[in-house]
């Protein structure tokens, strides 16, 4: 109650700012912007995939949505987002049921400062320690409520502190439910700080940063039977990280590292030892051609600010995935979440064109991406001959940077994928995906399915009909021997442009073990787009997967039923 | 009174769009001042896009956007005739975030594009433009100003775009 009072109060304060000045002034120099998104479901009862009303909760009609709003007034500008979900969609945390004003900020900024109040999002470099972000097809907000101070003192020069409590769903900030979060970072360009680099094609710059995360809570009683242990808790767990870039021309290198100290939690089983993030990337790439090697060693990175959390929810940092990411059906069926407890991975993209009117590239060109991906497990050794590897109240294991246990790959994507220009008519792009997806370790299942082994094919054609009028279609095959076996897919879309879209498609696990199993998950839809606002109708089955955004993934359930989505913005 | 506080605050919302959209015939919407990164990382302050006071293409794409890159793709097969017929130029702003950033640099240049290329790991500028969906595109006049969006792409639309660009360069007014 009375931190919504200061909230409409301070919101009313703001957008009466304006008025007081010039009428005329304010007409000038103000400007709002809006974005809106509802996605409506009504789910049908499925006999065929069990969905009864007792799975549906009783509940068919589910829908959620957001207005999203933002005003600026010269050096000032305030934004607020409402949300509601009435109750929620399957497949997002059902924690969101609810609605109301989970993000709000005032901002003032001019060439020296900029200082946030209230809501926002930040990233200190590539958010090994600290990055709150927002995703809605993912359901996901960490955002920061507190107050952000950005200072440029000098040219070249970056400076950020942070201060705040993180959201968690609707659930209010008090009784110690989670850490109060604080944290600096500073960037350095050389170039832009030395006025005799300015023009060199040479550039570095580099960063540090450091957070803290303080929750209370000095000691909390663990059973491992036949005892009672008492664990001693840190209340503060620091983390601390440094960065380089370096660019000449084509070539970039890249480097983050990020350390934490003993910060004993849910997701690492309470043990006390510290943990480690590195990063390192390199490219290269000059007119028809790009080359990137990536490795990323993660050890004990899981950063909460709350250790009792489990869910996706209260994430301080953020661990970039190193594998690709797809997007057809069925190269998506198996995708790659980072597993912040412990992996060591590598990986290198290819892509290079044959030029227009050349002898091999045709007169259209044609471009081909070679992506190999691989992350495996990290080496651990027990800390003595008598403690079992993550036992809680202990260290837990002794592990050394980039020390692979070869033997226990979680996984990797092999994938070629060509797109070719025929003529004015016809265009298409072909793909080859093999990926080894181990279902237990990244699904979090325990030694249930074991490690699903997929070659993955899709051709996609795209037929301009006229300059208006063109159709698509997609057909994409999976094999395997594990899972859910063999499936079939295929796409038809047609688009009169820039209005209308309609489509047809369909899933057919036709390979299943069990053969009443061997399900179509059909789906029609059409859309209509008119310039920011866009209406899409569809019906169908939703098949059971995972749907995955950066480093962060959400499980969908099957479901059945018709969908409504509306965007809109201006 | 928990109750209360959002519906209200949406209703002073909506009161306050309703208002400036009447308005907005006259004042056209500029970009905002963002500090978001250049192709190789370093700062870039998104009020420095401009192009000579000629017309400017602001697109939201990431690599993992199937639409974005057959919108770029497409685009880029008449790029060069566009340039020099109407002097237009394309920013195109990757919304990828740490997971591919460092991919976006290989892969506009492997795929021979030769726009502008801007960086927004964390959606910032995104959101300050409110962009939901990607594809989004915007067209900028050579005084900076927003003179129509769109959502999403269709085969054919960048014709639609390009004519546009005509329009603006021949002095005309932009409706829808």
């Amino acid at each position: 109650m009375k931190r919504g009072a200061i909230v409409k109060r301070l919101i009313i304060a703001l957008f009466s700012l304006p008025f007081i000045s010039n009428g005329q002034d304010f007409l000038e120099n103000s400007q709002i912007s809006a974005s809106f998104q509802s996605d409506a479901v009504y789910y049908l009862t499925d006999t065929q995939l069990g969905i009864t009303d007792s799975t549906l909760d009783g509940k068919y009609f589910r829908i959620q949505g957001y207005t999203e709003v933002n005003y600026s007034y010269k050096n000032f500008s305030a934004g607020m987002r409402f949300e509601a979900y009435l109750p929620p969609l399957l497949g997002y945390d059902q924690e969101y049921q609810g609605l109301g004003v989970p993000y709000w900020w005032v901002k003032y900024k001019n060439k020296l400062i900029e200082v946030t109040a209230g809501n926002f999002y930040e990233q200190f470099g590539d958010g090994m320690i600290f990055r709150t972000f927002q995703d809605w097809t993912l359901g996901y907000d960490n955002s920061m409520r507190g107050l952000r101070v950005k200072l440029t003192p000098f040219s070249g020069v970056a400076l950020t502190g942070v201060v705040g409590v993180q959201r968690n769903y609707w659930i209010p900030f008090k009784d110690n439910n989670r850490g109060i979060v604080k944290g600096v970072d500073a960037d350095f360009y050389l170039n832009d700080m030395v006025s005799s680099l300015s023009s060199s094609k040479f550039k570095l710059s580099f960063g540090g940063s450091f957070v803290s995360d303080y929750q209370k809570g000095k000691s909390m009683e663990m059973i491992i039977p036949p005892k009672v242990y008492e664990l001693q808790l840190p209340e503060n767990i620091a983390t601390y990280g440094g960065r380089i870039n370096l660019n000449y021309s084509g070539f970039n290198f890249y480097t983050e590292y990020a350390h934490k100290i003993n910060d004993p939690s849910a997701m690492n089983h309470y043990i006390y030892k510290d943990g480690d993030g590195w990063l390192i990337t390199a490219s290269y790439s000059r007119k028809n051609f790009g080359l990137t090697a990536k490795t990323k060693w993660i050890d004990n990175m899981s950063y909460k600010s709350d250790r009792s959390v489990t869910n996706n929810a209260l994430d301080i940092n953020y661990l970039p995935a190193i594998t690709k990411e797809h997007t057809y059906f069925l190269a998506a069926m198996y995708p790659y979440a980072t597993q912040p407890t412990g992996e060591v991975g590598g990986s290198a993209e290819l892509i290079f064109s044959l030029p227009r009117k050349s002898r091999l590239g045709g007169k259209y060109g044609m471009t081909f991406a070679i992506n190999f991906s691989q992350v495996n497990n990290i080496k651990r050794s027990k800390i003595n001959d008598t403690t079992g590897i993550n036992t809680p109240g202990t260290l837990g294991y002794k592990s050394s940077p980039f020390a692979v246990d070869w033997k226990d790959v979680f996984y990797q994507d092999v994938n070629i994928e060509i797109t070719k220009k025929f003529n004015k008519k016809w265009k298409g792009i072909f793909a080859y995906y093999y990926q080894t997806y181990n279902k237990d370790v990244i699904e979090g299942h325990l030694d249930e399915y074991g490690t699903v082994y997929a070659n993955i094919g899709v051709v996609d054609l795209t037929w301009n009909i006229t300059n208006t009028y063109s159709l698509r279609g997609e057909l994409q095959g999976l094999w395997t021997g594990q899972d859910k076996g063999d499936w079939l897919a295929g796409m038809l879309e047609l688009t009169i442009s820039p209005k209308w879209f309609f489509s047809v498609s369909d899933q057919w696990n036709l390979g299943n073990p069990v053969s009443n199993l061997r399900l179509h998950y059909y789906n029609v839809s059409a859309g209509f787009i008119y310039n920011t606002t866009r209406i899409a109708l569809s019906y169908g089955r939703q098949r059971e997967g995972i749907v995955c955004v950066g480093g962060v993934c959400r499980y969908v359930p099957e479901s059945t039923g018709f969908t409504l989505t509306i965007n809109s913005s201006f | 009174m928990k109750r209360k506080f959002p519906i209200l605050l949406s209703l002073l919302v909506f009161a306050l769009t309703g208002m400036t959209q009447e308005t907005a015939s006259e004042n056209y919407k500029r970009v905002p001042s963002v500090d978001i990164r250049d192709l190789q990382g370093n700062p870039f302050n998104t009020s420095r896009i401009s192009n000579d006071g000629k017309a400017i293409i602001l697109s939201f794409w990431a690599t993992w956007c199937k639409p974005c890159i057959k919108e770029m793709t497409a685009i880029a097969d008449e790029y060069d005739d566009w340039v020099e017929e109407t002097g237009v130029k394309l920013v195109a702003v990757s919304i990828d975030d740490s997971r591919s950033s460092k991919l976006v640099e290989p892969l506009v240049n492997g795929k021979g594009w030769e726009y502008e290329v801007l960086l927004d790991p964390n959606g910032d500028f995104k959101r300050a433009m409110n962009v939901g969906l990607i594809p989004q595109t915007f067209l900028i006049d050579g005084n900076g100003n927003i003179v129509w969006q769109h959502t999403s792409f269709a085969e054919g639309s960048e014709l639609d775009l390009i004519k546009l660009v005509r329009q603006l360069n021949a002095g005309e007014t932009i409706k829808e």
